[in-house]
């Protein structure tokens, strides 16, 4: 077993790319530059989507189409723009979802929702890189994209109006627009908190956010940064725990 | 016989349309306010018990409406093509059925097209402003130029009769020939039917016509003869005498009980609206939560302690009881 295994309970938290750099005040890189592009890319996707989904969900926001070039372009782009939105979080889900798998102070943060609301993170455990809050966002939005990306094909009549029966469809933009608000839903938490939560911006913009960002909000993954070896050591062998 | 509509006038007001706008009652996503006094209504009386499945209405409706349909095969029955398409607005459907009373073969021929729904389920689908607008004559036309082809109003028809186009991407489906009715005409296929089988009139004409027919249908045999006004749709402007109105489906699927599907209800009503205010409300505590509890900071603290970690002189223990899990 290397050093680094002993210690922390979820050895994943750390991601590739994370590092802390000494200084005043201290400096971690949260975000590689891929990474963030990869974010910033499905963060448009989610907005052109929903734009155009609300123009089509209720005819007070029909106007909305004239964003995308009238109403024939909007039903056009509406499913294209999903598609690039699906790839696009597949790339997150895969850089982002081991350090999003539950970890044992998650029950305890969430018990505590209260302070957290309140913002007194003293009275909270200290947190991974991500705190339950944030994998509820993870894994809202990867649900709820699985189920838009399944419920959108069925309601594609230009491409896929042969697979499925007309109560299928009915079924599927009920579904579709329920998880839309649903995820529209996730989104406003999601943008909140980091509006809420200051210098959280930063992580997504340049990569990094300050030592005391990441002491107040993430403590544990801050330990893990500072005991992390420079350089990542290959493992010797697979542990047999 | 029913007083066939006499020909066109060739007086020079005779092409003045009769309705239009001015005679909306109900526009897709949109609120108008209902013209004060409704027109007559109109409706088309198919007595399925008087075809002879020569088509003469599908081609009328091919010629009047100036769509050619492609040439298809022949797959073993009278019906073609085998479905509604976006160039074929009416299509006679041909159903072999064994009457399980009698033991007959029965040669059901149902002429198959738009409803004009009193409440039409494609109007209410559709997202795009005026682009399906009824008449209160009861006509339920597309207006192509606003269509957007979403097909949404597939969704919403309990009887499958809109077809998108893909030539230009637009919903199609009978108009009742409303271009015609509005000076004074019946509709093509009526025109054309040599039978009677198709009549065109008031809808009060039309079920009182309908009723002589089914008396002289119960007369020689067909008791369960009937006339297919369904009401879960609060009517319809295409009305069928069947001879087996008790069980409207032999009729190669004509749904029994039709209505606008309770998905398509709670999908435009309750989802639009609760959805709204579902995302409204959290936008709206999102700003209060800001306002009550203010920014959440770093303090200064938090930055020394983190320098202190990364210097590597111990900072302050996690607290107590809080944290399980292992620190170095």
């Amino acid at each position: 077993m290397s050093a680094d295994n002993l210690k922390t309970d979820t050895p994943n938290d750390v991601e590739p790319g994370d590092s802390v750099r000494p200084g005043h005040p201290v400096q971690v890189s949260r975000y590689t530059l891929p990474a963030r592009i990869n974010h910033w890319i499905t963060a448009l996707s989610l907005v052109l989507l929903a734009l155009s989904g609300m123009a089509l969900f209720t005819p007070k926001l029909f106007f909305l189409t004239g964003l995308f070039g009238g109403g024939q372009w909007t039903r056009v782009l509406h499913p294209w723009i999903g598609v690039v939105l699906f790839f696009s979080f597949a790339g997150l889900f895969l850089r982002f979802w081991r350090a999003n798998l539950p970890a044992r102070e998650d029950g305890t943060w969430l018990a505590r929702i209260s302070d957290v609301l309140r913002g007194r993170e003293e009275r909270l455990p200290e947190i991974g890189k991500y705190n339950a809050g944030q994998k509820f966002v993870f894994w809202g939005m990867s649900g709820l994209i699985i189920v838009l990306i399944a419920s959108g094909i069925a309601m594609w009549d230009q491409y896929f109006y042969a697979f499925t029966t007309i109560e299928q469809k009915r079924v599927a933009v009920l579904v579709h627009a329920v998880a839309a608000v649903c995820i529209i839903c996730v989104w406003i938490i999601h943008v909140y908190a980091a509006i809420w939560v200051k210098g959280t911006i930063g992580a997504m913009t340049r990569g990094k956010v300050t030592g005391g960002w990441a002491w107040r909000h993430h403590r544990k993954w801050l330990r893990e940064l500072v005991g992390k070896p420079r350089r990542p050591v290959p493992r010797p062998g697979t542990p047999a725990e | 016989m029913f007083p066939p509509i006499p020909n066109p006038s060739v007086a020079s007001d005779a092409a003045t349309p009769r309705f239009g706008e001015k005679d909306v009652m109900r526009r897709s996503a949109s609120e108008v306010t209902p013209p004060a006094q409704r027109l007559t209504e109109v409706a088309k009386l198919i007595d399925v018990s008087k075809c002879i499945g020569c088509k003469a209405c599908q081609a009328a409706c091919l010629e009047w409406n100036n769509l050619t349909e492609e040439i298809g095969f022949n797959h073993g029955t009278y019906t073609n093509p085998m479905d509604l398409t976006p160039d074929t607005f009416t299509l006679m459907r041909f159903t072999e059925w064994v009457n399980p009373e009698t033991e007959n073969l029965e040669w059901l021929i149902r002429k198959d097209g738009c409803m004009h729904c009193e409440d039409p389920g494609c109007l209410k689908a559709c997202p795009a402003p005026g682009a399906i607008v009824q008449y209160s004559n009861g006509i339920v036309d597309f207006q192509h130029d606003n269509c957007i082809g979403c097909g949404y109003c597939i969704k919403g028809c309990p009887f499958n009769i809109p077809r998108i186009s893909k030539v230009d991407h637009t919903a199609y489906k009978c108009t009742l020939c409303s271009d015609r009715v509005a000076v004074g005409q019946g509709p093509a296929c009526q025109k054309a039917c040599p039978t009677q089988a198709i009549v065109f009139g008031t809808k009060d004409e039309m079920k009182d016509w309908a009723e002589l027919r089914i008396t002289d249908l119960k007369s020689r045999g067909f008791e369960n003869a009937g006339l297919y006004d369904p009401p879960g749709v609060g009517g319809t402007h295409v009305m069928y005498v069947l001879h087996h109105a008790d069980t409207p489906s032999i009729y190669a699927g004509l749904p029994d009980n039709p209505r606008i599907s309770p998905l398509v209800d709670a999908w435009k009503g309750m989802t639009k609206y609760v959805g709204l205010a579902v995302m409204g409300f959290a936008a709206a505590a999102g700003f209060l939560h800001y306002v009550v509890a203010g920014p959440n900071k770093v303090s200064e603290e938090d930055e020394e302690n983190a320098e202190r970690l990364a210097d590597g002189t111990p900072p302050p223990a996690p607290p107590a009881g809080l944290h399980e899990g292992r620190t170095p």
